[in-house]
């Protein structure tokens, strides 16, 4: 028993604005249990029976205390509420231009996967003061990506895309926990953050091991490996939509619905091409689902947002 | 109540319990009496199932390491201990048991709507109870008492089917004591008792048989979907056979919300009457403590997503469901405050019971509190699946309602049985229960803020000093609860008899001998005074009978 702490560091931008909230609900848990307590106490002993023939007078309430009671606590909730929803908010909405890692959760193991090529398991490498956006999901069952020191936690859940972003203030290294029972070894599930200076994160992102091809490289990799270029040419000529220029913007739907290009619409259309196609094409693009990995889903997907950038 | 001071009898002596004896008066009686105690027994059993696998995890979490049990045995272990707990322990416990024996003699009635119905949730009960008992024998279920899918649908490979049917079972007995409740407090109450002189032990119940005929039926059929793709893989949660994990959690949690609420409420009602009785004073507020039962069961449905802030859910859904949470909270705390008020120039007298409430009004105020964390979303994110929420509800659901339930037996245990317990004991077991308690679960806020998450079976070693205390406070608790077992057996044997009234208190149930006869009441009682009608007599009333010196039965 080495260490005994009592508290997490604080190691977010986000950490100091949780703990506020924390500590102002301690505050107030303080107030109001000892303010019974110590009325209990004080009434139990202060009336309490002197003989068996004791007749204290039935009071039946009081309609100004019951409202003052309820009130006044109703008011500190919402006021508690909205601190809380405010904070929320800040949580869940990344600022703009985050540095983009890629997540796969798998019993029993965090695969980690950055823009540039490395490839991490239970590991992530991170920068310095930098806005950093998880986009994750899992193979298997539902998981949950928690760093205690950023106050930052999110399910990952098969069949769909969760995002959870932090910007690190401190160097070194932070655990990283499954937060959501995933099975046997759900407890082993576990691993660090390593938050480096921006100089040193640029030299281990590119340096050598670990593979040295981009996830955008990876992805027009497998675009070609996978046949997607036979059919979603450059133009409309294609059998397939041209993909340069999508993500991000709505696209008309042969239902005549509009839905936004994102990571779950471009998931779908290779895992379920049937479920929404494009106005103008026909539902004849074969079906992947059971047939690529979720990382290869991801890269596949990394690319195509690149093809915003008009270059091939 | 009625005017007689002096308690009808049998004349030959007979009461509930010696008025016929064999195995076959007791498995087929339809006496809500003896049904009640048949349920005493069964829940009991099913604590000490659930409180060993607990001890077992506190055992095994003493060190960092994962060494006392291998990992799917330690999952199967806190699986079992809180589907034991919850849904053979807690739902039925106040109601099954205290609701049974006490409502028709509270409403002046000769037992409640439907006695066959009655004994049927008792077989239903003990049918889930088998199933479960079969599952944990066969090998146990290692998905959390919380079976999310598609872990439990499709990946565990442990006896999900046959929990997922205990549960499923055990929730019909839940429901049909619901509907037997309601119909007898709107059916037989005694003349001259009308709503508002009832006592809030009835609001409570009334209030959790709401919950139980709503709320149940919905779990019933999210285990029975969850059994449905273990068996034929139909694809209702499982993604990749196009369904929604997160569907599940929704239908869970709708009912599994509720279902908190369907274990407090009664011992709300075991609290209101416990504090009348010993301040010798009406409760302060009557009519805002039996709406805010209400409240609370009304509320309580609109609140589930409160468990799912990070599951997926948008962040606009996260931010109704933190207000109305917030919400449900209000109405709890003016039970709190009226309780409180009641002591106000009361004569207060602390005996076993009460001293359950003091308790229970410390322990109930942190853990109820603590849920106010859990619902500012911007800290939720943080403590989420920590032992935060870990500790947050065993303050709620052992510092609230079992010390209610505790309190409530100790309270009605002469009245069931005949019997007085050791009050020395019992004084003792109080204080061995609320030290073991803290000292189990506050060092749990603690490590769930640290980010200790929940169902670990080994975590990082700086964390080990908060776990030992924890676990020295485990082993103080369960001799606290050991020491009542034995006590309440003794009293059975050896303990003195009790008087009709050894508390001198209000209410119909009080105006029977201890124990009382078969029927109840030899003739309906008409009321003709407000509920907890103390020092309104003018009558001398009879020394109050102390565990000190004992009367005889009259």
């Amino acid at each position: 028993m080495s260490d005994f702490p009592l508290f997490p560091e604080q190691a977010s931008t986000v950490a100091g604005q949780v703990d506020f909230l924390y500590f102002l609900l301690v505050g107030l848990s303080l107030f109001f249990s000892l303010l019974v307590f110590s009325l209990v106490v004080f009434f139990t002993i202060r009336y309490r029976r002197r003989s068996a023939d004791d007749r204290p007078k039935p009071i039946h309430g009081s309609i100004p205390l019951e409202l003052a009671w309820t009130i006044i606590p109703l008011f500190m909730a919402i006021g508690v509420f909205t601190l809380g929803a405010d904070v929320f908010f800040r949580i869940k909405r990344a600022p703009a231009d985050p540095l983009d890692v890629y997540v796969v959760g798998k019993q029993w193991m965090w695969k980690i996967q950055h823009a540039a090529g490395k490839r991490e398991i239970n590991e992530l490498h991170i920068p310095l003061g930098k806005p950093v956006r998880l986009t994750m999901t899992s193979e298997d069952v539902i998981h949950d990506f928690f760093i205690p020191a950023f106050r930052v936690k999110q399910d990952v859940i098969p069949g769909r895309y969760t995002t959870l972003w932090f910007e690190a203030t401190k160097v070194g290294e932070f655990q990283i926990f499954c937060a959501e029972y995933c099975g046997t070894q759900h407890s082993g599930m576990v691993g660090k953050v390593v938050v480096m200076d921006p100089i040193a994160y640029h030299d281990w992102l590119t340096g050598g091991g670990g593979g040295g091809e981009s996830l955008v490289e990876a992805g027009a990799r497998q675009f070609q490996q996978l046949g997607c270029e036979t059919c979603h040419k450059t133009g409309d000529t294609g059998r397939g939509p041209s993909l340069i220029e999508v993500f991000g913007k709505p696209v008309k739907l042969t239902s005549g619905e509009e839905v936004l290009v994102d990571d779950a619409y471009v998931r779908e259309s290779i895992l379920q091409p049937k479920a929404q196609i494009v106005a103008g094409f026909e539902p004849i693009m074969p079906i992947y689902e059971g047939q690529i990995s979720e990382e290869t889903i991801l890269q596949l997907i990394t690319y195509v947002k690149s093809l915003t950038v008009t270059e091939e | 109540m009625s005017a007689t001071a002096t308690p009808v009898t049998d004349g030959n002596g007979k009461n509930y319990l010696n008025e016929s004896y064999g195995l076959k008066s007791w498995l087929l009686t339809v006496d809500h009496k003896r049904i009640a105690i048949l349920y005493l027994i069964s829940i009991t059993v099913f604590f000490l199932v659930g409180g060993m696998f607990a001890g077992l995890i506190r055992l095994e979490l003493m060190t960092p390491e994962g060494d006392l049990v291998e990992a799917e045995t330690y999952n199967k272990l806190f699986t079992m201990h809180g589907i034991a707990m919850i849904f053979f322990f807690l739902i039925p416990s106040i109601p099954a048991v205290l609701g049974n024996f006490l409502l028709p003699l509270m409403l002046g009635a000769k037992d409640v709507a439907f006695p066959r119905i009655n004994l049927l949730s008792w077989y239903v009960y003990i049918t889930g109870g088998l199933l479960a008992v079969v599952s944990i024998v066969m090998g146990g279920v290692d998905t959390g008492w919380t079976f999310y899918t598609p872990y439990s649908s499709t990946y565990a490979n442990s006896y999900v089917l046959l929990a997922a049917a205990a549960a499923f079972v055990n929730g019909f007995s839940s429901i049909l004591t619901g509907v037997n409740f309601i119909v007898t407090i709107h059916k037989m109450r005694a003349p001259g008792l009308t709503w508002f002189r009832l006592p809030l032990f009835v609001w409570a119940h009334y209030a959790t048989s709401l919950i139980q005929i709503l709320g149940t039926p919905v779990v019933a059929i999210t285990l029975l979907l969850v059994m449905l793709e273990r068996l034929f893989r139909i694809g209702i949660f499982d993604p990749t056979l196009g369904g929604d994990p997160v569907l599940f959690q929704h239908l869970f949690w709708f009912y599994s919300h509720p279902a908190v609420y369907i274990m407090i409420l009664p011992g709300f009602g075991v609290i209101s009457e416990v504090v009348a009785c010993f301040s010798r004073k009406r409760i302060f507020g009557y009519s805002f403590v039996a709406f805010s039962s209400l409240a609370i069961a009304v509320l309580g449905f609109l609140v589930w997503g409160h468990h799912m802030f990070v599951a997926g859910q948008s962040v606009y859904t996260g931010m109704v469901f933190s207000f109305l949470t917030f919400l449900v909270a209000v109405p709890s705390a003016i039970k709190i405050f009226n309780w409180t008020a009641t002591l106000f120039r009361g004569s207060i007298s602390l005996e076993a019971p009460m001293l359950f409430v003091i308790g229970f009004m410390g322990l109930f105020v942190i853990g109820g509190l603590t849920g106010l964390f859990l619902a500012t979303l911007g800290l939720d994110v943080h403590v989420h699946d920590t032992y935060f929420v870990v500790a947050h509800f065993h303050y709620v659901m052992v510092g609230g309602m079992v010390m209610a339930y505790l309190s409530g037996l100790h309270f009605w245990w002469p009245k069931m049985t005949g019997r007085l317990y050791s009050e020395g004991a019992a004084k003792a077991a109080v204080f061995l229960i609320f030290v073991g308690f803290n000292f189990t679960f506050f060092p749990q806020f603690v490590l769930g803020y640290l980010g200790m998450p929940r169902r670990y079976h080994a975590y990082p070693e700086e964390w080990q000093a908060l776990n030992i205390l924890s676990t020295a406070g485990a082993s103080v608790l369960g001799l606290g609860f050991t020491l009542t077992l034995l006590y309440f057996i003794w009293s059975l044997f050896f303990g003195k008899k009790a008087s009709g009234n050894p508390f001198t208190a209000k209410g119909l149930e009080w105006t029977v001998p201890s124990p009382p006869i078969a029927h109840n009441f030899a003739e309906i009682p008409i009321v003709t005074e407000e509920a907890y009608a103390y020092g309104d007599e003018e009558e001398h009333s009879t020394t109050a009978d102390s565990t000190a010196n004992t009367k005889q039965e009259d």
